[in-house]
């Protein structure tokens, strides 16, 4: 590719070093004026790590940085920021009790005589924000507007301070579509005015429709740098996975399942879940489908025991089980991954050894500990068998990926041994590599004679890995398919098969 | 306008306003101008504290070494006025430094250690108050006639009462305070630091100055109340002022300051502090009531503040999910 001009931030040979890991390994980025950079990568593949050299958050141990030719090295953030270079975060970060004017001018506030002028502030705050299509009363505190105002304040913070470079680190992670295209119309207005923008997202659709260019990381190393308009969405996933996708293709041979594990007879709850009757082998996986609020996880809590059924049965092995919470539902063999695995599942503080080990040893109960070599050689076993990247087993579980963090999780139950595991949204907020292993353990367990219960919004991936998929409606069961009918438009269909009647 | 933010410092003033007329329709000799005057005077050392003591719970701190604080410039200025010649000007301009720099020794702990403020605030405490025993442990009686000047300053206003000085210097104290609260780049960075300090510094506060500011103003505060607290009494005693930290946090908190900081107005306290004087007048005028309703009445209205503070940060949260939608909190 032919580049006329020369770079406006050229960060070169870019290490950093944390104990017992290379988190960048001689990273190159090129980033020219007025255009939009994607960084991509996996989750653990360096990018919040080159983010943090670049806005001196950390101290790269090696490598330069040039802006406009000229080599910097800050020590702070601010100190970025006076060089130019500005950074918005997927947290917002601003401070939610001071107003919108204030949050836009703290540190740099017009000021009369030495105190600040709150009049000249509003007005001005006022007329950049109007800039940015915003009219809005500066003088109200900044939480009582919706996060994606707050992620254009912090957008027009960063550019008035900085005006180089600008680093929007997933700042779309948690607005809706329409606050996404408020924030793509201000990013490619600021494109237009000649201003570098790194962006950095997990949605690949995104990258193609604001970005010109991307580098793509993985392991902390630079594996291509590409133009947008040449490439397809899969020669970027190829490059960040660096291997293709297993889990697309899929053969559906090993389809026979084993013993009767588990019957479930017009097992309901009021509000929660409408009678539900489904039966279990050994060696299948059952898929949930359904839109969001069908009642996918409240029958996966109602199963575990995390909520109380008020009708119906549950039989194991023919013999009827009375499960009132998830101490009985462990007892009984079962075993449950929460879908919101931050405030459900890891303990963050703790280990990873001791994640890993919790379940186990809450099952045998407190009173007989689980030996410490015993605890290794489980924890290593299953740091192996899932290929779970740490630096050691001591560090805490809230440093690893989500992918990771995931995986650990499932090792915690997998350790118990269950016969029957609850999956919930397993691959959700976890990178695309992660995502495949994953879905390729599922089928490894299933194979093993496991049998699981996997819900998940994602239809390409109950298709990979379902023996069965039971779909939800409005918290009815309102379709089983089986075999050659588990194809994603099957289950759109069965979801979207029935207007729905006398809703309110 | 009326904002949001706002509403607290409205109750508190309506609080205020309320009692006042109360107070006025049973006792109709209270609304004199002597009345307000006392208000001031004798509250004065304790209002100057708690200006110290709102930058400190604004910034999501506290600081409970002040009511130690005051009692060792008592002692510290009533010893030394006895033992030497030093003019009680010179001894002020000490005794502020020393305590200005305690509080600014307590503020660099509390950033560069990481320590919270609680703890590094009630070692400062036990410091002071320690300090204070070491110089004397009985009360010493301050005579100078520069004292007796001071003393002897006031406004005698058109119903009698006698505004004094130290009531004046508590009215500076407050708009200086909510001057450099409100109106300067400082007061801006105390708030930062309120509303979350990893986000400030994100934001370029600087908050090692910050932090060792506010508690400097704490102390150098505290020292200014001592300084107005021997004049009131014309005595030092090591024992004196047990407690006054506590009745400073509550005039903050009464005054509409969340106490997890970030929010709250200067003027505020003041309001808080004239409606804990008025208990207090109030139980005196009635004559018959303990002095210790004074103690109930103000814990019932903390505890009140307190449960409106909640509820307006709930109100904030609810409207905010309405305002966002759907939009998920990632």
């Amino acid at each position: 590719m032919t580049t006329p001009q020369a770079p406006l931030l050229h960060a070169s040979g870019i290490s950093k070093f944390f104990p017992g890991a290379v988190a960048l390994d001689e990273v190159e980025l090129k980033l020219y004026p007025g255009e939009v950079h994607a960084l991509l990568g996996e989750n653990g593949a360096g990018k919040s790590t080159l983010i943090k050299c670049l806005t001196g958050a950390y101290r790269r141990d090696g490598g330069t940085i040039t802006l406009d030719g000229e080599d910097i090295d800050a020590k702070s953030t601010a100190e970025s920021q006076e060089l130019g270079i500005g950074t918005v975060y997927q947290e917002v970060n601003l401070l939610p009790n001071l107003t919108v004017a204030e949050n836009l001018f703290m540190g740099r506030q017009p000021t009369r005589l030495g105190l600040v002028n709150r009049r000249q502030m509003n007005t001005q705050a006022r007329e950049a924000l109007l800039g940015y299509g915003l009219d809005l009363d500066p003088g109200e505190p900044l939480n009582s507007f919706s996060v994606a105002v707050q992620q254009v304040v912090a957008i027009a913070r960063a550019v008035a301070l900085s005006g180089k470079v600008l680093i929007l680190d997933e700042p779309t992670a948690s607005l809706d579509r329409d606050e996404v295209d408020l924030l793509f119309g201000v990013i490619r207005q600021l494109k237009d005015s000649g201003l570098s923008i790194v962006f950095i997202t997990h949605f690949l659709d995104q990258v193609f429709e604001i970005s010109d260019r991307a580098t793509v990381l993985r392991n902390g190393r630079v594996v291509g740098e590409r133009l947008l308009a040449d490439v397809t969405q899969h020669d970027v996933v190829t490059l960040m996975l660096g291997r293709q996708l297993e889990a697309t293709v899929q053969d559906r041979k090993a389809g026979k399942p084993g013993a009767l594990l588990l019957e479930i007879n017009d097992l309901a709850k009021r509000g929660m879940i409408e009678p539900f009757s489904m039966n279990l082998h050994r060696g299948e996986v059952v898929g949930l489908a359904g839109l969001l609020g069908s009642g996918r996880t409240e029958t996966a809590n109602l199963l575990f025991g995390a909520v109380q059924a008020d009708h119906g049965k549950m039989l194991i092995d023919g013999r009827e089980a009375r499960i009132a919470n998830p101490r009985d539902a462990v007892a009984q063999g079962f075993a449950m991954c929460p879908e919101d695995r931050k405030t459900h599942g890891i303990v963050g503080d703790l280990s990873v050894r001791d994640n890993i080990i919790l379940a186990l040893q809450a099952r045998q109960g407190w009173m007989r500990p689980i030996p410490r070599a015993k605890v290794h050689e489980i924890a290593e076993h299953y740091v192996k068998a899932l290929d779970i990247r740490l630096a050691s087993l001591d560090m805490p579980i809230r440093l690893l990926s989500g992918g990771n963090q995931q995986k650990a999780l499932l090792a915690r139950w997998l350790a118990t041994e269950p016969d029957v595991l609850i999956l919930d949204e397993p691959t959700r907020g976890i990178d695309v590599g992660a995502h495949a292993e994953i879905i390729a353990l599922i089928e490894r367990l299933r194979e093993n004679g496991m049998a699981l219960l996997v819900a998940s919004s994602e239809l390409e991936e109950l298709v990979a890995y379902s023996t069965r998929v039971v779909v939800l409606r409005d918290r009815h069961q309102v379709r089983e398919l089986t075999g050659d009918e588990i194809t994603a438009d099957n289950i759109v269909h069965a979801i979207a098969a029935e207007p729905e009647k006398g809703a309110a | 306008m009326i904002r949001s933010t706002h509403l607290p410092l409205m109750v508190t003033l309506a609080t205020f306003v309320l009692a006042f007329a109360l107070c006025g329709w049973q006792y109709p000799s209270m609304l004199s101008t002597r009345v307000v005057a006392n208000l001031l005077t004798d509250n004065a050392f304790l209002g100057i504290v708690a200006v110290g003591m709102t930058f400190v719970i604004l910034s999501g701190g506290i600081d409970l070494s002040v009511g130690s604080v005051i009692a060792f410039t008592g002692v510290f200025l009533a010893v030394i006025l006895r033992d030497t010649s030093i003019h009680p000007l010179a001894a002020f301009v000490l005794v502020l430094l020393i305590t200005t720099m305690f509080g600014a020794a307590m503020g660099a702990v509390i950033h560069f250690l990481e320590m919270p403020p609680f703890i590094v605030t009630l070692a400062g405490m036990f410091l002071a108050r320690g300090a204070a025993y070491v110089l004397s442990t009985d009360s010493v009686p301050i005579t100078h006639e520069f004292y007796d000047t001071l003393q002897d300053i006031y406004w005698k206003a058109p119903g009698g009462g006698r505004f004094r000085l130290i009531g004046g210097i508590m009215l500076l104290v407050f708009i200086c305070g909510a001057l450099v609260a409100h109106r300067t780049r400082f007061g801006q960075n105390v708030y930062a630091v309120g509303g979350g300090g990893p986000t400030a510094r994100l934001m370029g506060v600087p908050l090692a100055r910050t932090t060792v500011g506010i508690y400097a103003i704490s102390g150098g505060l505290a020292g200014l109340a001592g300084i107005i607290f021997s004049l009131y009494t014309s005595a030092g005693y090591s024992l004196a002022t047990v407690g006054v930290e506590l009745d400073a946090i509550a005039a903050v908190v009464i005054g509409g300051t969340l106490l997890s900081g970030g929010y709250g107005f200067v003027a505020g306290t003041f309001f808080g502090i004239l409606i804990m004087g008025l208990i207090q007048t109030y139980i005196v005028f009635d004559g018959t009531l303990s002095s210790w309703w004074t103690k109930i009445v103000i814990g019932a209205l903390l505890f009140s503040f307190i449960l409106l503070q909640k509820g307006l940060t709930w109100a904030t949260i609810t409207r905010k999910r309405t305002a966002t939608g759907s939009a998920q909190q990632s």
